[in-house]
């Protein structure tokens, strides 16, 4: 009965960023068998469309459309007595009267799922194509309107692509002019254009098309009118298509980042919640999140957060506040808007779309350290260990982040360690998501430095010091680096550090060392630093070869990197044999010109290194020459 | 009778106030085309207008329009003074509402057309003489009549005040269905595609 769709090779690349109804739907099974009143009734009119002349067809047209088409019932008659690819036979003729009849039947039924795939099945969508080619405005708007319908599931938007649809599309955005003089026929093409491009837009292939076609223009030009109702489906494109670098780009030098923020003031909050995802989407970008700022964007959008019914709006404006707060300038504005306290509120009884944006709004605002004070104070420290008990993941690096970014006062730490919440991070190391994984692996690392008792409570993590040395085995590089930088802090308490070399923690690190990573190479050598403080472990790092490795690393360009191999050398260098290793990879030379520097610390490791060398240098002179 | 130069262009000037929709030249145009369909004519009328022949021709050449009750009917919309005769003023203020009426003029004219008998109302009878050739294919088992009788009933369910609101499948009608103007008015406000819903009576676009 049903073809089944086709799922293969050329379908990728058709990615959306929605998940929608891709799948051929299923019809539901209706109960007995007697066929419905609706049925009789298409069939009884569907007789003249098949068997009448134009005038008939007409008058059956008209008359099906006081049935009530938006009944499924009476979409799936339509289907059921083959009336519906009558309807997509009339499209194929030139009459223009009977296409439009047909064309005002077809867009109200293609809100029917089923219809829809029947439609694209029976090639509906190639004629309304064509039919975006006609003289007649209103049945251009109507074939607009329909494919707008249509094009919500991937194969169908694909085929209007194919069959030359997307330019067309565009073309319709075309008018003589935007702005005053704008006649209200240009804005109701416009607007059913544009309809139809956001439905078509959610695959990343028409995305490009559109781009191709010219459309981004058309589309900064329309968002600068007032219209509501084509401003909708504008943005709405605009933020679909802003999961693309190149838009994200257009649109900020378009100047189209002005227009999202004046329309955030808008009285519909449809256009708000676009106007917001659009940002949110944008702000990835340093400059966007200027320009945010620079348009006065900020206040607004804190404002919206006020609005917290409409679910869809929180989350949107959420999520834009949380990547502007990336940028520094923003969080300090975000402050004089008390922005953060707001934020605070909503971090109990929100969907988790909310809560995601919300906790990654306040771990970006917790780099400043005012803001951390806060948090506190607004009692935003508890439920935030609480949702470390979440599942979903992508809420869980996020609420890492954020807890991570209060650890770093000792006053958070202890609301932290008071609620178990160390705890909960330490076995979110468990996760099987190395995202998860990582993201509480930097968040321990303030814990560890900051908390009271720091060594003991580590230690009653039963498994806790096993389970982070065999993290040194992950194939993830975001995982090593945490892990690493993790177990530099651990590795400062002496019972800890001994613990963790009946683990192996030497040989791992080791094993590491082979990298050209700076991230990582800067947190292994420190974590080799602060682990050659016990017993034999200097010499084991040497036997197990990491030694002329890190020598390496004093060639990178990155001075974090220089700082973290000099100290990990000038504590490798109290054994003998890692400074003949050293010698021989040529650490001196590299050496000599850190000692200048203007690092404290590097300048030290460096001095302490070198002397070392040269000291075991002039010993071996002396024995040789007595 | 020939006109003199004067009254050539007093008749011009008064035919573009009159017919509202044409520039000057275009009347003049229709002016002199109607001088060579005289021409054409009989000289029944001795030069001040053409008959009904004529002018059925010239709207199937003109326009496409083939259908003889419609042609008949537009004739008679066209020759105001029911003379037979279609004048000067009659063929220009004729046109300008074929080929560029408003929506009322249009409404109006349409109305007039279908309306066979004049009595300001289209009456069941007249739907099926309209709409009696529009089924072209006829299921076998049914009487020929009875699918145009079907759709009679269609339109004036759609269009019809006077008739009794039914459920859509019931058979149980009045037979006195018909159409006034309000009627028709309103039904083709609400749905444009109605306007020549018992048969093509304006130009195409084309």
């Amino acid at each position: 009965f049903f073809s089944k769709a086709s799922s293969s090779l050329e379908d990728v690349g058709e990615s959306s960023s929605e998940t929608e109804e891709d799948d051929q739907p299923v019809r539901r099974q209706e109960g007995g068998t007697d066929l419905s009143p609706e049925y009789w009734g298409i069939q009884k009119l569907a007789k003249y469309v098949k068997g009448g002349d134009p005038t008939a067809t007409l008058i059956a047209l008209c008359s099906m459309r006081d049935l009530n088409l938006s009944q499924e019932a009476c979409q799936l008659a339509i289907k059921d007595t083959g009336c519906l690819e009558v309807l997509i036979n009339l499209l194929d003729t030139e009459e223009i009267k009977c296409q439009t009849g047909s064309l005002k039947i077809l867009k109200e039924i293609s809100q029917n799922v089923l219809i829809r795939h029947a439609i694209a099945d029976l090639g509906g969508l190639e004629i309304m194509v064509k039919i975006l080619d006609s003289p007649d405005t209103d049945l251009k708007c109507l074939a607009a309107e329909t494919i707008a319908n249509v094009a919500r599931f991937k194969r169908a938007r694909k085929t209007v692509r194919e069959h030359g649809g997307i330019k067309r599309l565009v073309e319709l955005l075309e008018s003589i002019s935007v702005g005053l003089s704008c006649q209200a026929k240009d804005t109701e093409t416009a607007r059913c254009g544009a309809l139809a491009l956001w439905s078509c837009s959610k695959s990343t292939k028409n995305k490009k098309a559109i781009h191709k076609a010219g459309g981004i223009p058309l589309l900064a030009r329309w968002l600068k009118c007032s219209y509501t109702n084509i401003l909708i489906p504008v943005v709405g494109t605009l933020q679909e298509c802003a999961s693309e670098p190149s838009y994200r780009l257009a649109i900020r030098t378009e100047g189209m980042i002005e227009d999202l923020v004046k329309n955030l003031s808008s009285e519909h909050e449809e256009l708000q919640m676009h106007c917001a995802s659009a940002i949110f989407k944008c702000a990835e970008d340093e400059e966007t999140r200027d320009l945010v700022r620079k348009h006065e964007g900020l206040q607004p959008l804190s404002v919206l957060l006020d609005n917290s019914e409409n679910k869809q709006l929180l989350a949107a404006v959420t999520g834009a506040i949380w990547k502007c707060a990336i940028s520094r300038e923003n969080v300090l504005k975000f402050q004089e808007f008390k922005t953060i306290e707001t934020l605070v509120t909503l971090l109990t009884d929100q969907p988790e779309e909310v809560l995601i944006n919300v906790i990654g709004a306040l771990g970006e605002c917790c780099k400043e350290q005012e803001n951390r004070g806060t948090i506190r104070r607004c009692g935003g420290i508890a439920p935030m260990v609480k949702l470390l008990s979440a599942t979903n993941r992508a809420l869980l690096v996020n609420v890492n982040k954020a807890v991570g970014g209060c650890a770093m006062e000792p006053e958070n730490m202890a609301v932290i360690d008071s609620l178990d919440g160390v705890r909960l991070l330490w076995s979110l190391l468990k996760n099987p998501n190395p995202d998860v994984q990582a993201s509480a692996a930097w968040a321990l690392c303030p814990c560890v430095a900051n908390a009271k008792n720091s060594g003991e409570m580590v230690r009653s993590f039963v498994g806790g010091l096993e389970l982070i040395v065999n993290l040194l085995k992950s194939k993830d590089k975001e995982v090593l680096t945490s892990v690493c930088a993790a177990i530099a802090n651990i590795a400062k308490d002496q019972e800890n550090l001994a613990v963790m070399t009946d683990h192996g923690v030497v040989p791992l690190l080791s094993k590491l060392a082979n990298t050209n990573n700076n991230e990582l190479r800067r947190h292994l050598a420190e974590a080799i630093a602060h682990c050659c403080m016990w017993g034999s472990n200097r010499v084991a790092f040497g036997e197990t070869k990491a030694v002329a490795p890190l020598a390496r690393y004093l060639k990178a360009k990155d001075p974090l990197v220089h700082r973290a191999t000099a100290l990990a050398l000038y504590q490798l260098s109290e054994d003998p044999n890692n400074c003949v290793i050293m010698h021989e990879n040529g650490v001196v030379k590299l050496l000599l010109a850190m000692v200048g520097s203007t690092d404290d610390a590097l300048q030290e490791a460096a001095a302490g290194c070198i002397a070392n060398i040269r000291r075991l240098a002039l010993a071996t002179e002396k024995a040789k020459y007595g | 009778a020939a006109m003199s130069r004067k009254g050539v262009k007093l008749l011009v000037d008064s035919l573009t106030r009159s017919a509202k929709h044409f520039n000057k030249s275009e009347v003049e145009c229709l002016v002199n085309l109607f001088d060579t369909l005289v021409a054409r004519s009989s000289s029944q009328f001795a030069g001040a207008g053409f008959d009904r022949t004529v002018f059925r021709d010239t709207l199937h050449s003109a326009f496409g329009m083939t259908d003889d009750v419609v042609l008949d009917r537009v004739f008679s919309t066209f020759d105001r003074s029911n003379d037979g005769c279609i004048t000067v003023v009659e063929w220009v203020e004729g046109l300008a509402v074929l080929l560029r009426g408003t929506l009322e003029e249009k409404m109006k004219y349409c109305f007039a057309v279908y309306d066979l008998n004049g009595d300001g109302y289209i009456s069941r009878e007249e739907m099926f003489q309209m709409l009696k050739n529009s089924l072209l294919i006829q299921p076998a088992d049914e009487e020929p009549d009875e699918g145009v009788k079907d759709l009679v009933d269609l339109v004036l369910k759609k269009m019809a005040s006077t008739y009794l609101l039914v459920p859509f499948l019931l058979q149980d009608y009045d037979h006195d269905g018909k159409l006034s103007f309000a009627d028709f008015e309103k039904a083709v406000r609400e749905e444009k595609l109605l306007l020549e819903a018992f048969g093509p009576c304006l130009p195409d676009i084309k």
